[in-house]
């Protein structure tokens, strides 16, 4: 199941480790993330305060009053011998988008880099499989995985700035949606009513890393209606 | 029940509520933010006799100016040497004094430091989100950012006579010359030399200073461009460097993951002192192993607990308080 050399145990300060599995991206590397960081939430060693997954690697961070780095690799080395996690073990999540007017104001521009039409690229992002990869730059943006090879385009030479929350991304064979007013260098190819920062504070996001999500398209007036009653 | 309200008259950017901060969320984009001085802020409460972790006003050297519009409250001022200007009188940062109805204060940057903290014998009512207050700059979750207009309100308000007057600065909060870091975790996209120039330079702190991060200057950090590296997990403490060598430390309100790589982690136990600097200031940097580190982390704890139980004793009538004063510079200074 390891490549010889991986996984890799690097000490961070006093407090954490960094477990890398390999250094370039691949859906087994993601399994294996996941898997250790499921294993762990399982069985927490003494003093584990927190792990936040990546692409590559999974940071473990610790208390360094009650344990130290020698003690938390060999957690991880025993639990990492455990099978990795299913990719297809992830719950799955519906997020609705809305694909049109001023809400994709880059959907042409990935039609045209993709020579398909516009209802073409929309197809395809709906028939996308996504898996939430790891949340990073703000607060509740969510890599997903999964964009069609059809439709994936590179970033944009520049960020455009104060793009609105709610609004779906891609770029390469990544997605998401954001939850804050925000610049982003991605393609804007819809938006979204779903909240995934939610108001409920023992769960204030829609998806864990490892989440499966599959888009539903909605219209304007869907959308405008959502938005109504989801504001209180 | 007893209440007070203040109503800010003028308000410096990065002023913001703070609580000890809410771990545990980095797995979904969210640094714990809270203190950017976390001992600052735990002094404040302790001089105060409130819980740690209490929300107090984070201030940054913009400065603040206040007036109690109603009700009277027990205050401390802690962190770095900021001026305190109280109703007339005039004293510094590590301060409990009594704000009554009719009362301004006016807190401004002094000799050093980049935050102060302002925390009361009552509870700041503000918002929380995930049931803290701490407030994360960049995308306004928590109690969030005060500015000029705005009224604070506060409740379960005590006056404590008691604990009024001055509170030792204790050595670990005053800034030094010299950070340690455990090198690492992205060493190796660094080229050979860059460990050296790290350890063997002096780097400035800029006035790119804020909640997320302290960017410096300094030789510049060469990249081994033979890989560009994934986005990997950041940490508070994290130097990362980017494309142009120019190295960053991030700090309370940090991203929670990035594709600039790290060449070394700042100690946590140097980060408190760290934030306090101010631009154009320097700093070098020590390399220490990961398991010395951890050492430190349990040393530098004990002494933190120390501290603060000393501070956290009223301090009684003259007599009472005179016979502390000698005890606690005993202990300072020793």
């Amino acid at each position: 199941m390891s490549a010889q050399g991986w996984p890799r145990y690097v000490p961070i300060a006093d407090h954490a480790l960094l477990v890398s599995f390999a250094d370039s991206i691949a859906d087994s590397t993601s399994a294996a993330v996941l898997g250790l960081d499921r294993a762990l939430a399982k069985s927490p060693p003494e003093g584990l305060l927190e792990c936040s997954p990546a692409l590559v690697s999974l940071l473990i961070k610790f208390d360094p009053l009650v344990t130290d780095h020698v003690q938390v690799q060999k957690a991880a080395e025993a639990l990492h011998r455990t099978p990795p996690l299913d990719s297809n073990e992830g719950t799955v999540r519906e997020v609705e988008v809305c694909y049109e007017g001023e809400f994709a104001p880059d959907i042409a521009a990935v039609a045209e880099a993709s020579r398909l039409s516009v209802d073409e690229v929309i197809d395809c992002h709906l028939k996308g499989n996504y898996q939430v990869r790891m949340y990073g730059f703000a607060p509740g943006y969510a890599y997903m995985s999964g964009v069609p090879t059809a439709i994936q385009v590179p970033r944009k030479a520049a960020a455009v700035r104060d793009i609105a929350a709610g609004s779906v991304l891609v770029a390469g064979p990544q997605c998401l949606v954001t939850t804050l007013k925000m610049p982003t260098g991605w393609s804007i190819i819809g938006r979204s009513p779903t909240s995934i920062l939610t108001s409920d504070e023992s769960a204030p996001f829609l998806f864990d890393v490892g989440d499966q999500v599959r888009f539903k398209r909605i219209s304007i007036a869907q959308y405008e209606s959502r938005r109504a009653t989801a504001t209180p | 029940m007893t209440e007070a309200t203040l109503r800010i008259k003028a308000c410096g950017p990065l002023v913001s509520y703070q609580d000890g901060g809410r771990p545990g969320m980095l797995r979904f984009g969210v640094p714990a933010s809270g203190p950017m001085d976390q001992l600052a802020h735990a002094a404040a409460h302790a001089a105060l006799g409130n819980p740690d972790g209490s929300t107090a006003v984070e201030i940054s050297t913009g400065g603040i100016d206040l007036v109690c519009e109603a009700g009277e409250v027990t205050f401390c001022v802690s962190g770095g040497d900021f001026q305190v200007f109280h109703s007339g009188a005039w004293t510094r940062s590590w301060c409990v004094r009594t704000l009554r109805a009719g009362d301004t204060l006016a807190i401004r940057p002094g000799q050093w430091g980049s935050w102060a903290y302002l925390a009361f014998c009552g509870e700041l009512v503000c918002k929380q989100w995930a049931g803290r207050t701490a407030t994360h700059s960049t995308s306004g979750i928590g109690g969030g950012s005060l500015s000029a207009g705005a009224v604070v309100k506060l409740r379960d308000t005590r006056v404590v006579e008691e604990r009024e007057g001055e509170i030792p600065v204790p050595d670990l909060a005053r800034p030094r010359k010299s950070a340690r870091v455990v090198l690492g975790p992205q060493i190796g996209a660094f080229s050979a030399g860059s460990e050296a120039v790290l350890l063997g330079h002096e780097f400035a702190v800029t006035p790119a200073n804020d909640r997320m991060g302290m960017r410096l200057s300094g030789p510049a950090l060469a990249l081994n461009d033979a890989l560009a590296i994934l986005s990997e997990p950041i940490v508070r403490g994290s130097i990362q460097v980017a494309g142009d060598g120019v190295a960053s430390i991030l700090l309370a309100d940090h991203q929670t993951i990035g594709g600039y790589p790290k060449i070394a982690t700042i100690v946590s136990v140097d980060l408190d002192w760290l934030a306090q600097l101010r631009a154009p200031d320097s700093i070098r940097f020590t390399a220490v192993e990961a398991s010395e580190a951890v050492l430190m982390a349990r040393s530098e704890a004990s002494m933190r607990r120390q501290y603060l139980e000393q501070i956290s004793v009223p301090r009684g009538n003259l007599q009472t308080r005179l016979m502390r004063e000698n005890l606690i510079s005993g202990f300072i200074l020793g």
